[in-house]
């Protein structure tokens, strides 16, 4: 692990280079046991996927002893096993749609291929033969939430196969000032559910009807009283539906009636890696109430 | 009227800040709060306000507010010169304003950022425990995003606070000199560069770009940085400014594409895929905040013992400021 400070109120700690679930399992595990340890002084815990950043008051505690005591838990946590209470969560998802398909059309001068859709640039450059076999993998095994951030609720999700069947995308070559509300998008090996209109750089695969950020209290599926829906360590299973599907939860929220399937469960990152497509599965049954 | 202003013209992106809204980050929700925290605290201090309490910040050119009560008012930060129904007032000063007066100003002079202080303090409900407005996510301030003519704000209750009381002027902390020096702790992802860029980097006069905002601020004018080259890791993408998406510290400096610097402020992106450089100590936070577009800037660099050391001289400022006005 790699230790920085970030001015003289931030250490930014970088757990590994590459991205992995034992990397965020680790940055996780780590920012647990700041948070259970109340150390006075810290004002701002921040797992994020493959590293932590912990904000503190440097007239609180002295950047070295803030320093000691992250190595210190660092150690206890290498001992820690990888299990977590988490919840699963599906998430509706109309691939393909109108509105972000319009948005796209808009800025074709800014990515790598401006004679095809995102979608249909992903699946070729991730060795699928169609679209629909490119979302049947997208939506097909569940994700890991191993970030929160960039803008208000935004969860960086993390795709629970291993590497060979990790997809892969680039960026645009240059961000587009606009990207729908609710878009589901892609980066790297990150799918991004944009919790709010604005600029972006992610491909866009489609859109959910289910609002992720609540600042004015309208949905109660958002019990949280930080207005945000997702938590770092919160399992998606993203279901692929039509339009009217779309259209119907779309009401549903607008009436006020909507509630995702939403489940609680305990993930073991032991169990999950000896066998991925079993784990997956049971938990598939847990959020279907098997 | 009743114990409030009326909005009768905006301004540029007037917003309700305090000192910001800590807690949160780890969901996406920034800091927020008075780009120039000391300004803030100062024209609080003048109106006999805590030092936490909501005022409105002004972004080069100021409001017109009607009173709809009694106040006393403080002006601090930017040298925006304020006028009551059109006669000037001094900044870093405390002034009264009467029931039906217009508050008003004039041409910026110095600075980006006035700070506007009213006894009782602006009243918009807390969110997450703050009153800084955060327009990215529509949360806080007055519903959520910048003043709009015809919106009314609430005053807070307020004591006798007496007109007429100042700042002594070596107390009136602002970016001096040209270029102006940012002090920064090199660091984060700072061995992705050459040492030939590094020492560029330091060297070189940069220059605020028309892009900066509560979000961050950008600087152009400095030779692109060379990278130490390496295969890119799994899932940090092909640029060799790329990372695996990381938090962001505020304060940081993302370099992307490693041309234009940009340094993350009050509003802050949590976090990205984007290296960075290190991080501006948290002493001088502040005068980036009154940073005019086109200002020439240079970032010197210092370590840990500098930081700590400038970070107990801005707020023994502070103190003497609250001593002097006690």
């Amino acid at each position: 692990m790699r230790y920085s400070f970030g001015g003289d109120e931030h250490i930014f700690v970088e757990v590994d280079e590459s991205m992995s679930l034992e990397a965020f399992f680790k940055a996780l595990s780590i920012t647990g046991a700041v948070r259970d340890s109340a150390i006075d002084g810290v004002t701002e815990i921040c797992p994020a996927n493959a590293s932590f950043q912990i904000k503190f008051d440097p007239d609180r505690i002295k950047p070295d002893d803030m320093l000691a005591e992250l190595k210190r838990l660092e150690r206890s946590a290498d001992s820690a096993p990888s299990v977590i209470d988490t919840r699963i969560i599906e998430m509706p998802v109309f691939y393909n749609d109108p509105w972000t398909h319009e948005t796209l059309m808009r800025f074709r001068d800014r990515h790598q291929d401006p004679n095809a859709t995102d979608l249909e640039y992903a699946a070729r450059i991730n060795g699928k033969a169609s679209v629909d076999e490119f979302i049947a993998a997208h939506s097909g095994a569940p994700w890991f939430v191993s970030m929160v951030g960039f803008v208000a609720g935004l969860p960086f999700l993390y795709q629970m196969v291993d590497r060979p069947r990790q997809l892969e995308v680039p960026k645009y070559l240059r961000p587009r000032t606009d990207t729908p509300k609710l878009t589901v998008g892609y980066g790297g090996c990150f799918t991004a559910v944009y919790s709010v209109r604005g600029a972006g750089g992610y491909q866009m695969f489609g859109i959910t009807p289910m609002p992720i950020y609540d600042p004015k209290s309208e949905h109660a599926y958002i019990t949280d009283d930080t207005m945000c829906l997702f938590r770092p360590g919160d399992i998606v299973k993203f279901r692929s539906v039509d339009r009217a599907y779309y259209e119907d939860v779309e009401r549903e929220v607008a009436a006020g009636r909507f509630a995702p399937k939403m489940r609680d469960v305990t993930f073991s990152l032991e169990e999950f890696k000896a066998d991925i497509d079993a784990y997956n599965t049971k938990l598939e049954g847990v959020l279907n109430g098997q | 009227m009743a114990s409030e202003i009326e909005v009768k013209a905006p301004g540029l992106a007037t917003t309700v800040q305090d000192l910001g809204r800590p807690g949160f980050y780890h969901l996406g929700i920034p800091l927020s709060g008075a780009m120039d925290r000391l300004a803030l605290v100062a024209a609080n201090l003048l109106v006999g306000n805590p030092p936490d309490a909501a005022g409105l910040e002004a972004v080069f050119m100021g409001p017109e507010l009607v009173f709809g009560r009694d106040a006393t008012v403080a002006v601090c930060g930017a040298d925006l010169p304020p006028k009551v129904d059109g006669e000037a007032v001094p900044t870093w000063e405390s002034f009264a304003v009467k029931a039906g007066q217009t508050l008003s100003f004039g041409y910026l002079k110095t600075g980006a950022r006035a700070y506007i202080a009213i006894s009782g303090g602006i009243d918009v409900p807390v969110v997450l425990g703050s009153r800084s407005t955060y327009p990215l996510g529509g949360l806080g301030g007055h519903e959520g995003r910048a003043l709009a003519a015809g919106d009314r704000l609430a005053l807070g209750d307020a004591g006798a606070s007496p007109a007429g009381r100042s700042v002594p002027e070596g107390l009136r902390r602002g970016p001096g000199g040209s270029p102006v020096e940012i002090r920064m702790l090199p660091g984060l992802y700072w061995h992705r560069i050459t040492e030939t860029a590094g020492k560029r980097f330091f060297k070189e006069t940069w220059k605020v770009a028309p892009e900066a905002d509560r979000i961050g601020y950008r600087f152009r004018g400095g030779t692109p940085l060379d990278f130490v080259p390496r295969e890119q890791p799994f899932g940090a993408g092909s640029d060799p400014s790329n990372i695996v998406d990381a938090c962001y510290p505020y304060g940081s400096i993302q370099v992307p594409g490693g041309t234009e610097p940009i340094v993350l402020h009050r509003d802050a992106v949590s976090g990205g895929g984007y290296m960075m450089v290190g991080t501006v100590i948290s002493a001088d936070m502040d005068l980036i905040g009154q940073l005019q577009p086109h200002t020439p800037v240079r970032f010197v660099e210092t370590d840990m013992e500098g930081a700590l050391a400038a970070r107990h001289e801005r707020a023994a400022i502070v103190n003497q400021i609250r001593e002097h006005l006690a």
